[in-house]
């Protein structure tokens, strides 16, 4: 896929004068360096995305390949209008991705701007808030799925109750299957949002910290007037890495609810997954994946468009 | 209002190019409340891991105890139902294919950081959208290919790799692949030009400069990206369970605790401890260059 291209194409032409000054843009070596990486990139990633494009538009499952043909678009036309499982999962998809990564953003500023003070251990305390990211995503539905919100010997519910006597705890994945899952995500991924945040907040000058504390500034007009907005390329760039990273997670899905209860928490590649494993349907499991990728590459361009923004600003 | 406003711009434009943490020491109650949502954060992990040395009727005890009389009877049991086996398999998955990402990636990032060819650029952002395609997106025909069937309409071969570890070798080798060429990259972009000057007008070769002079300068960059390679392919699950769910990897190892094994909390918790040990050592010990891999470079 060649999505990268628009976005840089423009600006390649208008780098090529300084780049050649230097020296840098035109190496025959360098052309023969970069093959293997390219070639092998290619072959494993593009050429099963094109195989899945070409599987999209046939009639293909593999419980009954003797009825195997060319549809065209019936795949993505039986999907967008007959199928409840596909809509659920749109929403599905969205409600996930937007909210864990809000979330995430939000905990992972909260976690920056404690760390981000001078206190006794402070290392400590920022290592133990980066550790969540470090835990094996299977391993973390896991523990979560059975000793954090078990109903009856879990310790959040069994918190619930010391606060609120009397009062039992929901049964988290059965009453609120997908917010339950966002956590267990938040928990992993607030802690990555928190490390490229506190690279921002370094990169601001500790003089104009100073210069504000001086003035009189309180913590909050601190962090609202100086922090925040000198934050936000460093936000847009977590939010967009972790809407990338978000959308495929399916460890704590496939762990914790099985995509239930009935389709409460199956998100789109969940469902590729369902159509392909479980139905053996080729062909709608294909489109699936296509239409994942459409949506995805919303995200993906803005990420490159950022993250060549960096790249330019790092170069100038 | 008008003062906060103009003390605003007048903040906003001292801001000037130093880096740094705050100097000053925060207030005790910051210290505190900083301390309570480290532990909380930590709490999970902490309890895992205290719960694989309980026995079985201690593990679901509340409230929970966190001192008491270990026992090792539950690591002995996890090793008793075959853990060793996919432990060996994640450790072989890791490291061979970082090893292969390394040797792909290596020159790649330093042609693309100090010998650019044409359209450099063009193919630097090729390499991470195939990190951010959803792998979704390529499954299907993965698992077809991989069958020992394949696709009857090319031929009817596949490559017999459904259920083995080369065949997630190569996959981890093409996941990590992008993430370790930019994260290299923007080490070699920080070697001195001097450097390489000097070392050109020595009339060394190509070879020589990169293996003598510029890879022992980046050593601690390559280490970074080693771990940030193994740590993505160890904790991969969707590839995985797509295409080789029974005996492969110690993610694999975890799915039967879903079903049959779910029961047994105390074992559960060992086996995670397990699972999660080697990786959460390296990413300590990576803390500072981690978020450079995570950030594609793009943030020190």
């Amino acid at each position: 896929m060649a999505i990268a291209e628009t976005p840089t194409r423009r600006r390649t032409l208008l780098r090529a004068a300084p780049a050649a000054k230097r020296g840098l843009g035109d190496h025959e070596i360098g052309r023969l360096l970069v093959m293997p990486a390219l070639i092998f990139a290619i072959l494993v990633t593009q050429a099963p995305f094109l195989l899945t494009i070409w599987y999209s538009l046939q009639r293909w499952n593999l419980n009954r390949p003797e009825r195997r043909a060319f549809v065209g678009f019936d795949n993505y036309i039986f999907l967008v209008t007959r199928d409840p499982a596909f809509l659920e999962a749109i929403t599905n998809t969205v409600v996930f991705v937007v909210g864990s990564v809000l979330a995430s953003l939000a905990l992972g500023l909260l976690y920056a701007e404690l760390v981000n003070h001078r206190f006794p251990g402070r290392g400590i305390v920022r290592t133990m808030l980066i550790t969540p990211f470090l835990i094996m995503p299977a391993a973390a539905a896991l523990t979560w799925k059975n000793q954090l919100l078990n109903p009856n010997y879990g310790v959040v519910d069994w918190t619930v109750n010391t606060v609120l006597p009397g009062n039992p705890g929901p049964s988290w994945l059965d009453e609120f299957p997908m917010l339950s899952v966002i956590a267990v995500i938040v928990w992993r991924w607030a802690p990555f949002m928190m490390l490229i945040l506190l690279a921002g907040m370094q990169s601001i000058s500790e003089e104009v910290r100073e210069a504000a504390r001086v003035d009189g500034a309180t913590a909050k007009q601190e962090f609202l007037d100086i922090t925040l907005p000198q934050l936000w390329r460093f936000m847009q760039l977590g939010g967009l890495l972790g809407t990338v990273f978000i959308v495929q997670e399916i460890d704590p899905i496939f762990m914790m609810t099985g995509g239930g209860p009935g389709d409460a928490t199956t998100t789109l590649p969940y469902l590729v997954y369902e159509k392909a494993r479980e139905s053996f349907d080729i062909g709608r499991g294909a489109a699936l994946g296509v239409i994942v990728v459409l949506i995805s590459i919303v995200a993906i361009t803005f990420l490159v468009r950022l993250l060549d923004r960096m790249l330019e600003r790092r170069e100038a | 209002m008008a003062t906060l406003s103009t003390q605003r711009t007048r903040w906003l434009n001292r801001l000037g190019t130093g880096r740094g943490f705050s100097k000053e020491t925060a207030s005790p109650l910051w210290a505190i409340t900083a301390w309570i949502v480290g532990l909380i954060v930590f709490f999970p992990v902490l309890y895992m891991f205290l719960t694989g040395f309980k026995t079985e009727n201690a593990a679901v005890e509340l409230p929970p105890k966190l001192v008491f009389w270990p026992t090792f009877e539950n690591y002995e049991a996890v090793f008793g139902i075959n853990f060793l086996p996919f432990f060996r398999n994640s450790i072989m998955t890791s490291l061979i294919s970082t090893f292969f990402v390394m040797l792909l990636a290596i020159p790649c990032a330093y042609a693309l950081a100090l010998y650019r060819p044409k359209k450099w650029k063009d193919i630097l952002f090729f390499f991470i959208s195939t990190r951010f395609l959803p792998v979704a997106g390529v499954i299907v025909p993965l698992y077809v290919i991989f069958s020992p069937t394949g696709d009857p309409q090319l031929g009817g071969r596949g490559l017999n790799l459904l259920g083995t570890l080369p065949g997630l070798i190569l996959l981890y080798t093409a996941m990590n692949l992008p993430i370790a060429i930019w994260m290299l990259r923007s080490f070699f972009e920080e070697v001195p030009r001097d450097v390489l000057d000097a070392a050109r007008v020595d009339g060394a070769g190509l070879p020589r400069e990169m293996l003598q002079i510029v890879l022992p300068m980046v050593a601690p960059g390559l280490v970074a990206t080693i771990f940030i390679s193994i740590i993505f392919a160890w904790n991969e699950f969707f590839l995985a369970y797509n295409l080789a769910p029974k005996e492969s990897t110690v993610p694999m190892f975890m799915v039967r605790f879903v079903t049959s094994e779910g029961l047994f909390w105390a074992k559960l918790a060992a086996s995670c401890t397990m699972a999660v040990f080697p990786i959460v050592l390296l990413g300590w010990l990576a803390q500072r260059q981690l978020v450079r891999g995570l950030s594609m470079g793009a943030v020190k």
